[in-house]
């Protein structure tokens, strides 16, 4: 009978360090490789404002800009698709170049996400051009200032129609 | 009156599963068999209640009865009669309602099919499953109920979000997706019950995997319906941006897909037992994570339509099942003692392992990649998220792996194999891994993990047919001709083990189809007059102009296209954008050419009737479709396994005659 036991409890102890063993070396390495993979990846939702504040940082980082296209700042260009724009918010003005065809509600005065990052040109390379989808949103009409909190929503609700 | 009536009911549910659950758990302590017999009356009792609750609120919709507080929200005598009956789910109250609806069945049911079995376990599960019967009872009769009176009922209302209008298949991924969700409390139930009770037998297996692979292939068919609605409504080309609401229908499918595989093992060698029952919990516990992070409004995606203040309520019912199961799998995992042992690690069973841990891994990449932000921005208040790039560096590597463990596993033998043995069966295969990656590399793929799956998948796809065809040439050597061979061997046999291969084979093309869509694709954006055209490798796009169509529902501008591929005609494509009523911003619709090979998408960025002027965006995307229908021979595999084989029933039975029984099991 206590054989019985010793063999079983021998096999449950193999078995065991055999398994644990394993997950640890996983784990180990997958802590590893993940806490590095994030923080090369992460995208900040920023404002006008938060980008200039964030300084040298901003240079090369995948930024989520949200704010409002500054009236009169939309410039497209003859025969190519991209288009120019600024995207204010309270305090600040980013000039923002993007290579693609703007969205369909894009225009003056309408809250827009752009993703990319700053150059040290001084312009915002967006690679990504968004406006609202969600239907809970309304773009603020007639150039009123959008809250900061306005923006942290808008920012978060925007899927874009470029990739 | 309605909304009275719906009350009465959702407040009997609560009162039944409340009470249900308790005399269940005094049954389960006390071993009471007349008590289990009361919990079920009360479990399917419960199930009335919320199915009654469910036909009043349909009712309600139907007859547009605005004094409800939900018909007032989402109805509207001006939408057709199908939308009005799928509004049940198109909103969250709604939802909730649907989720207690499905619940019940699932409860009611698995409490039939055990009615004669299982006799030790069963009062625990029950009292389980009347537990989260309570708390969605409860969610329904307050912080989310649809049954509210309203005062002044408006004459009529605004109808349901546009969104779920605006395509089928809308309307079908809500219900598979709460099927796969809510079905994940049976399995849940009985590992509790097996937990509690201390053993785990060979014959409780069988309900435990039955009752998780069900859900898992309603979750399957739904991950894959939500990436394919993605698809075909929002514009940008592709089909997962692991949004955290995508990911939260993931997660559960992730470790439900780990259980069902270890649970194998546990078959096989006896082994794993604490390891499948803590998946099983993990699973449940990641439904209710997902419903948290859909319904709370913490993670505002464009996937989370509605949000309210259910999320705190939520979250305590999540502290409570982690704590509860923790401590319950801490007391009691030693109970669910190992009857074997894992033998080489050139086997079967450590293959199993393997793909185990790479399931876990995933799990917990994009759990992290997920909640991550929400961290942050808890802590420090700033808004940020995890990039793509996190979860494609984490999860492909992981992919490729889980499909070369799909290869050789399946091709080693149970047990200890001598290196002839294993030789034997995993040379001849890799001839299907160089077809694949020379074909794939022929046409084009140059990605080297691209490549590297590609390579993989011929050598899943020949060892998994291999393995379909082997009982068949057994039996064929036998005499049988191959068409009775084949039912004999894959049907009136070895169903589960045919249906598990039809998994593999599904599994096997979605992820090929993954790597060759996500790495092979061409991308066009072009700005267009009338007459005009655009190309995109051999396809060519003339704009015929754009059209103003009035709908019943909505106002649908409309460009339209020649499409010639090769100088061949393939029609015309009306990608579209869809103005409803209510909804500040059009929905685009985009218009998509599919052949066998791939498809191209045609995306209206802007549109401008007046100039008939407008901005497109064109991709083509080689077999991307085959990931829909892949997924679906996934689903019809699991179908497959799960009806139930009367001829194996005589076999688990001399297996139990054999001294596998449960009642010899454990408990010492």
């Amino acid at each position: 009978m206590s054989n019985v036991m010793t063999e079983t409890d021998k096999v449950r102890k193999q078995t065991r360090r055999f398994m644990i063993g394993a997950l640890l070396v996983a784990v180990l390495a997958f802590v590893v490789i993940a806490a590095g993979g994030i923080n090369k990846n992460l995208v900040y939702y920023w404002t006008p404002s938060d980008l200039y504040a964030n300084g040298d940082k901003a240079y090369g980082a995948t930024i989520r800009l949200g704010g409002m296209v500054a009236p009169g700042s939309i410039r497209n260009h003859a025969g190519v698709s991209g288009v120019e724009f600024d995207v204010k918010d309270a305090g600040r003005i980013v000039h923002v170049k993007s290579s693609g065809v703007p969205p369909q509600m894009f225009r003056e005065n309408i809250g827009v996400v752009v993703e990319g990052t700053m150059t040290r040109g001084g312009y915002f390379e967006c690679n990504r051009l968004m406006v609202s989808h969600n239907n809970e949103y309304r773009a603020p009409k007639g150039g009123h200032k959008m809250s900061k909190e306005e923006l942290e929503k808008l920012m978060k609700t925007t899927e874009g129609l470029q990739d | 009156m309605n909304a009275a009536l719906g009350r009465i009911l959702i407040l009997a549910s609560l009162l039944v599963s409340t009470t249900g659950a308790i005399l269940a758990f005094a049954a389960g302590a006390k071993k009471s068999i007349d008590g289990l017999k009361w919990a079920r009356r009360f479990a399917f009792a419960f199930a009335a209640c919320m199915a009654l609750a469910t036909l009043v609120m349909e009712y309600a919709l139907l007859t547009h009865d605005f004094s409800v507080s939900y018909v007032a929200q989402v109805g509207s005598r001006l939408v057709p009669t199908w939308v009005t009956i799928v509004s049940l789910w198109s909103s969250l109250e709604g939802s909730i309602l649907f989720w207690g609806f499905v619940l019940g069945i699932y409860i009611a049911g698995a409490t039939w099919l055990t009615r004669n079995e299982h006799v030790e376990y069963m009062a625990y599960a029950i009292g389980t499953w009347l537990t989260c019967g309570t708390f969605f009872g409860f969610l329904i009769a307050g912080p989310a109920s649809p049954f509210q009176t309203v005062a002044q009922p408006p004459a009529d209302g605004p109808g349901p979000n546009p969104l779920l209008q605006n395509h089928l298949l809308m309307i079908i991924h809500p219900p598979m997706l709460y099927l796969g969700y809510v079905g994940m409390t049976i399995p849940f139930g009985f590992a509790t019950a097996a937990l509690l009770r201390g053993r785990l037998g060979l014959a409780f297996l069988k309900p435990l995997r039955n009752s998780l692979l069900l859900p898992w292939i309603f979750l399957t068919i739904a991950i894959m319906l939500g990436g394919w609605w993605a698809y075909e409504v929002l514009g940008w080309g592709g089909y997962w941006a692991w949004d955290p609401v995508e990911n939260a229908s993931l997660l559960p499918w992730l470790t439900a897909t780990a259980a069902l595989h270890s649970a194998i093992v546990m078959e096989r060698r006896g082994v794993l037992k604490g390891w499948t029952v803590t998946l099983v919990q993990a699973s449940f516990l990641l439904t209710i994570l997902g419903t948290f992070m859909t319904r709370s409004g913490v993670f505002n995606s464009v996937h989370s339509f509605t949000q309210s203040s259910i999320g705190p309520t939520i979250l305590v019912f999540l502290a409570f099942i982690l704590v509860g199961s923790i401590v319950l799998l801490a007391k009691r995992i030693d109970s669910l003692e190992a009857e074997g042992r894992i033998d080489g690690a050139l086997s079967r069973e450590s293959m199993f392992l393997f793909n185990n841990l790479i399931f876990v891994l995933i799990t917990f990449t994009v759990l992290i990649g997920t909640c991550f932000p929400l961290i942050v921005e808890a802590i420090k208040g700033k808004q940020m998220s995890v990039g793509r790039p996190y979860f494609d560096a984490m999860v492909v590597p992981a992919g490729a792996a889980l499909i070369f463990l799909l290869g050789i596993g399946p091709a080693l033998p149970w047990g200890r194999a001598t290196k002839e043995q294993a030789m034997r069966s995993l040379l001849p295969p890799l001839i299907g891994a160089v077809i694949v990656a020379v074909a794939g590399f022929a046409l084009g793929s140059r990605n080297p993990w691209t490549v590297a799956t590609l390579a993989f998948g011929g050598y899943a796809a020949w060892v998994t047919l291999a393995e379909m065809w082997r009982p068949v040439a057994q039996r064929m050597k036998g005499g049988e001709s191959i068409l009775d061979a084949t039912t004999q061997a894959q049907w009136k046999r070895g169903r589960r083990r045919f249906g598990s291969y039809v998994i593999h084979s599904g599994a096997v093309i979605v992820i090929v189809a993954i790597a060759v869509s996500s790495t092979m694709r061409t991308t066009h954006e072009v700005s267009l007059r009338k007459g005009g055209t655009a190309t995109i490798k051999n396809y060519s796009l003339q704009f015929l102009g754009t059209e103003v169509r009035n709908e019943p529902n909505r106002v649908a501008t409309i460009a339209r296209f020649r499409v010639q591929k090769n100088g061949r005609d393939l029609g015309i494509l009306e990608p579209r954008m869809n103005q409803y009523a209510m909804m500040r911003e059009p929905i685009g619709t985009p218009a998509v050419h599919s052949s066998i090979t791939e498809d191209l998408y045609v995306s209206i960025m802007n549109i401008d009737p007046s100039s008939d002027s407008a901005g497109i965006l064109l991709i083509t995307t080689p077999m991307v479709g085959w990931i829909w229908y892949a997924v679906l021979l996934m689903g019809l595999g699991g179908v497959i396994a799960l009806i139930p084989p009367r001829r194996i029933i005589a076999t688990v039975a001399s297996e139990l005659a054999d001294g596998r029984d449960d009642t010899v099991a454990v408990n010492a």
